[in-house]
């Protein structure tokens, strides 16, 4: 078993006909993802590599069966296409798209309330589940199956961090990128708490970094009600406060949501905290020792 | 990207929010000058995209052109807490009858617009907070719902009666600012009662989502006013993210986290970085090329730590654009490249069939930190 994504994932791209788009569902699907459908409006009829496209998402779900959606469309429409998705009925978005306002996320935010979709992202490299399913861009050579549950703000230290466990043949339940946009879907909490009840899952890794404060929120729900270990890092300890570090999740100011303060709450709370992605796997491996 | 205070105050006025009469000058005469028309007194103001003028020097109350002029050279002539000061505000005097603060802002916790209001202006707002949580009133704004009556009775509640009407028609329409100009945040401190009765905006402190400059172009062309670094401007025409730091290892990778994490893991192998440089997603040769050019334009750079895992990003382009930007620039240092992920056994076989003597390549993103950070402090290349 694995959370989020899996062997029952029926995938519909919205966005397939683009570059991208099809660069990574075409290798989602040789990756054994089942990919049922695109959505480009005005381009229903045609097909990408036998995947064959529908005008809306509606379509997608009622003629093919999707209940997974991955979105690569441009940021001025991506959070449209997230709306149009739950609207659809879409068990779980992942959006891909960099660049979406935060007020056109707000509104997302608030129109998802109490409906039954699930949003991983925006700006996030989506989830795998090694040996079943891939929905996103993460490169699926680097992971290994097993029963590690990790989630990550960071695109890019997922990749790192679960490279450096595969070398050491530490294996992956699912590996989930978060998107580290000031407003997203799933965060570390719901993330932890999918883990905690997934019989697959030994072991939870988080990755943070600087700005905000879900990652002390975490440390609090982490104390009140996960039981399985958890191993952390967090990045941007060289950063200077109040100097914006690349994309907008990733914002100091003054004492709170530096890398420091993440680390305390977190050790606060009994997670081990590496300070390097190499030791990451390294404290894994001790914990399943 | 943060606004000057006469910026938001342009905004300001555009929403129908009251502010003081205000002349922007650039020179110390144009500020007698603009103080002689304001009636002969005015405040002088600092425009700097930092916080914290008051206590810092940077808002001063003049009775005279001459001391208008005064004040606005020795502005002018120095930095404010690090930050050029080529612009300065005069604004007219107003007979305050009392300050409060009010703000809102996105709060990325609840993924919905926080607004406060306080009776206890001109304060240090964190400070207070801390100290008297009670005395700031805090209300949540769904995005979807907007701001109601309710919530404007509740936040102009704690200011006296003779303010709330006129306070409640700022706090509605800074929403609206908030809403239709994608601001992320919009604090006045001091909101102030005249002894009139009217409400007026004293400060301005804007906010713009950078995401959203593509729907507001008349916003995005006040980022001209902003004296800028050659090297920032240059990197960002590309679309990368370049911050100059004080060490003397350049770093290029791709992520903000993995950038970051690149600068802790180069500073624990006892070297620190001269920037963080984030080539984004589906980073190009050319974006790859002009990140070498501006990382290697600062002249304290003693090695660069090429660190790349793609996802989105192919390891392939990195190294073409590595190898076509090595033919621009003239590297005097040893430039380490790491690849992982997507296509990077091609990205390698790229670079080692090329063989360029400055290029160093390393298996792991540790052994590459720990040979740029030798470089750094001396090691032959």
């Amino acid at each position: 078993m694995s959370i989020l994504v899996g062997a029952d994932t029926r995938l519909v791209v919205q966005g397939l006909t683009g570059k991208e788009g099809t660069f990574h569902t075409l290798r989602n699907r040789a990756y054994g993802t089942q990919v049922v459908a695109g959505v480009t409006p005005g381009k229903a009829g045609q097909d990408v590599e036998g995947i064959p496209v529908y005008d809306t998402v509606a379509d997608a779900v009622r003629e093919a069966g999707a209940n997974t959606s991955m979105i690569f469309v441009p940021p001025r429409f991506a959070a449209e296409a997230i709306l149009e998705s739950a609207d659809a009925g879409i068990d779980l978005a992942v959006c891909i798209t960099e660049g979406i306002p935060v007020k056109d996320m707000a509104h997302v935010h608030s129109y998802l309330q109490g409906r039954g979709t699930t949003l991983i992202g925006p700006n996030c490299p989506g989830a795998i589940s090694p040996g079943v399913a891939n929905v996103g861009i993460i490169p699926p050579e680097v992971c290994l199956p097993g029963r590690v549950g990790f989630v990550s703000r960071s695109g890019t230290l997922v990749y790192q961090i679960v490279h450096e466990l595969t070398q050491r043949g530490i294996g992956q339940s699912t590996c989930v990128g978060m998107g580290g946009d000031p407003v997203h879907g799933i965060g570390f909490i719901e993330a932890l708490a999918a883990f905690e009840a997934d019989p697959e899952t030994d072991l939870m890794i988080m990755t943070g970094e600087i700005g905000g404060d879900d990652e002390e929120r975490a440390a609090a729900y982490i104390a009140a009600s996960v039981t399985k270990p958890v191993v952390a890092y967090i990045a941007g300890f060289e950063a200077p406060p109040g100097k914006r570090m690349g994309h907008a999740g990733a914002i100091v100011t003054g004492s709170q949501g530096t890398a420091a303060a993440k680390a305390e709450a977190l050790e606060a709370n009994g997670v081990r905290v590496a300070r390097t992605p190499s030791q990451v796997a390294e404290l894994v491996q001790d914990a399943l020792a | 990207m943060d606004l000057y205070e006469h910026q938001g105050k342009e905004l300001f006025r555009a929403q129908g929010i009251a502010t003081p009469r205000g002349i922007v000058a650039t020179t110390a005469d144009q500020a007698a000058a603009a103080t002689a028309e304001l009636g002969g007194k005015s405040v002088v103001k600092v425009q700097v995209q930092v916080g914290g003028r008051g206590k810092g020097g940077g808002v001063v109350l003049v009775d005279s052109p001459e001391r208008a002029a005064e004040e606005a050279a020795r502005m002018l002539g120095a930095d404010f807490k690090g930050h050029q000061v080529t612009q300065v505000l005069c604004e007219e005097l107003l007979p305050i009858a009392q300050e409060f603060y009010t703000s809102i802002l996105l709060d990325r916790s609840t993924g919905d617009y926080l607004a406060m209001m306080t009776a206890e202006g001109g304060m240090d707002i964190e400070e207070l907070a801390r100290t008297r949580p009670q005395a700031l009133r805090r209300v949540h704004v769904d995005a979807m719902l907007g701001m109601r009556a309710f919530h404007v009775r509740e936040l102009t509640g704690c200011l006296p009666v003779e303010a709330r009407e006129g306070a409640g028609d700022v706090l509605r329409r800074m929403y609206t600012l908030i809403q239709e100009r994608d601001a992320t945040l919009v604090e006045v401190n001091p909101l102030v009662l005249l002894e009139d009765g009217r409400v007026v905006a004293l400060d301005a402190k804007v906010t713009i989502d950078d995401n959203a400059l593509f729907r507001h172009e008349d916003i995005d062309a006040m980022k001209a006013a902003f004296p800028i670094d050659p090297v920032q401007a240059r990197a960002n025409e590309k679309g990368l993210q370049y911050v100059k730091l004080e060490g003397n290892v350049g770093i290029i990778g791709n992520g903000a986290g993995l950038v970051m994490s690149t600068l802790d893991v180069v500073a624990q192998a006892g070297a620190h970085a001269a920037n963080f440089l984030d080539v984004g997603g589906g980073a190009s040769a050319d974006q790859m090329a002009t990140s070498l050019e501006v990382v290697l334009s600062d002249p304290a750079v003693k090695a660069v730590f090429i660190n790349i895992f793609g996802g989105i990003t192919r390891c392939d382009l990195v190294a073409e654009g590595v190898l076509g930007a090595l033919e621009r620039v003239d590297a005097q240092v040893p430039l380490v490249v790491r690849l992982d992920g997507t296509n990077a056994e091609e990205g390698r076989r790229i670079l080692a069939e090329a063989a360029h003597p400055r290029i160093v390549p390393a298996a792991t993103m540790l052994e590459a930190a720990e040979r740029a950070a030798a470089f750094a402090n001396g090691a032959a290349a």
